[in-house]
């Protein structure tokens, strides 16, 4: 149960973009098509949940016992970094069709501030280490539900026909606000531990 | 002074072990790309137009080093980039002829009939799907600029409702063949100078109802470049086609089309 609130509570009541506002970079810039925001989507999911899990074990077992706790932000910014270029390495040699799919998208969320905010959250919170994977995968999950609704807004918009001086970025601003202003009707769904 | 000392042997560490693990990773887990994908890469214009079939540049390099495609369907490139390419692969270049856009329709809007007045999205797809759009030919140019809206180059005008292709700047790449409802742009050879200017098969009676410069397929321009057997028009229904394997080269021709469709570099500005 307990489990299922965390998930909850991330995808849908503390959505990263739509309530937290981390991430809106790739937000805007990737959601033109859909296809594209799911490629973007399944790297984030990716990305996340591992670098998550290693900045987790760094914070526990170096930075913590030397109470260095003050230059976190630092020390994951290199790690995931390094992390995410290790990954397009590795994958690039084992799972080449994965690569082929998301493998544009991975330098895009070299810490990019979900990524990091994530980390950020589960250090802060001192959540256990399951559970900061799984808040992790969960938040990122959240993150491509916002995308990839966004993405089918906007390929509508397209076809609409605002006022010359809302084309473009400026109606997607707008369109983003509205779907932030509906996911706060989530709040309050679940009462989240984080 | 320690404090600093200890944070920033840490954060040296953490980086060096970040960067032997990448180290590493290079070293022992690169793949082996065939260095030619990148010197054709390389070759090619970079546009990722898509023209080819393949995704982007990059993605046409790596389907010629496998012998999946065929060297030369690069429009952008051309002859130089083929023949650049045939000299990476070790083959011979297979000679190019440069294609670019013809709008198959001269319906302007003094002569085509319109039936309707569209106020809705500035668009040919929608209206196309708005009870078949505004024009009275099903098969003629709406005049709403989906080509033109896709063209990189932007090669494509509209003028006097009636889509118009600027041979200088098209590249070939085909982009505006898929986005018009009505199917009436083709890549032709741009050396062709004669084209017929219609789309419609429908037959004669049909064609007048509802423009004033539709082929009514009288195969006039047939008899008069020599004939059947001279091969330089083909027919569809009720419509002529420029065969443009063997097109036609003497421009009486034009002055002789009945219905005033079959037109010299039309559409084209001149020089290639």
């Amino acid at each position: 149960m307990r489990y299922l609130v965390i998930i909850v509570g991330a995808v849908l009541v503390n959505n990263f973009v739509l309530n937290r506002f981390l991430g809106c970079c790739p937000f805007l810039g990737v959601s033109k098509k859909t296809e594209t925001a799911l490629g973007m989507s399944g790297a984030v999911v990716f990305v996340m949940t591992i670098a998550s899990a290693v900045t987790w074990c760094l914070d526990r077992f170096l930075l913590a016992p030397l109470g260095l706790q003050y230059i976190h932000t630092l020390a994951f910014i290199l790690v995931i970094a390094s992390l995410v270029q290790f990954i397009d390495i590795a994958m690039k040699r084992f799972m080449p069709p994965l690569h082929a799919a998301l493998g544009i998208f991975l330098p895009l969320i070299t810490t990019n501030c979900a990524v990091l905010g994530v980390a950020e959250l589960n250090t802060k919170n001192g959540t256990p280490f399951f559970e900061a994977v799984l808040f992790s995968f969960a938040a990122a999950l959240g993150f491509g539900f916002a995308l990839v609704l966004f993405s089918g807004i906007r390929e509508k918009l397209a076809h609409a026909d605002p006022p010359r001086c809302f084309r473009g970025v400026a109606i997607a601003l707008v369109t983003a606000g509205l779907l932030s202003l509906a996911f706060m009707g989530f709040s309050g769904l679940v009462k989240t531990p984080y | 002074m320690s404090a600093i000392l200890i944070a920033t042997l840490v954060i040296a560490a953490v980086g060096a072990g970040a960067a032997l693990a990448l180290a590493i990773a290079d070293r022992y887990l690169a793949v082996k790309e065939d260095p030619r994908i990148g010197l054709i890469t390389a070759a090619l214009p970079g546009a990722n137009c898509g023209g080819c079939g393949f995704a982007g540049c990059d993605g046409y390099a790596r389907a010629l080093v496998a012998g999946e495609a065929a060297n030369g369907a690069c429009a952008p490139g051309g002859a130089a980039a083929a023949a650049e390419i045939a000299k990476i692969l070790g083959v011979e270049a297979s000679a190019t002829v440069r294609r670019v856009a013809l709008v198959k329709c001269c319906g302007t809007r003094s002569e085509a009939v319109r039936v309707g007045d569209y106020n809705g999205i500035c668009d040919c797809a929608s209206a196309a799907a708005t009870a078949g759009g505004d024009k009275g030919c099903r098969h003629g140019c709406l005049g709403y600029g989906a080509c033109a809206n896709v063209c990189p180059k932007h090669a494509i005008r509209v003028e006097d409702g009636l889509a118009v292709v600027d041979k200088r700047l098209c590249i070939g790449c085909g982009k505006c063949v898929s986005a018009c409802p009505r199917k009436l742009i083709e890549l032709v050879p741009a050396s062709a100078t004669i084209h017929v200017l219609c789309a419609n098969p429908l037959k004669g009676p049909e064609v007048t109802k509802v423009c004033g410069v539709g082929c009514i397929g009288c195969h006039l321009c047939e008899k008069n470049s020599g004939g059947k057997e001279a091969g330089h028009f083909t027919f569809d229904g009720f419509l002529a086609k420029v065969n443009y394997d063997n097109p036609p080269e003497d421009a009486a021709i034009v002055a002789k089309c009945p219905r005033k469709c079959i037109r010299e570099d039309a559409h084209f500005e001149t020089g290639a």
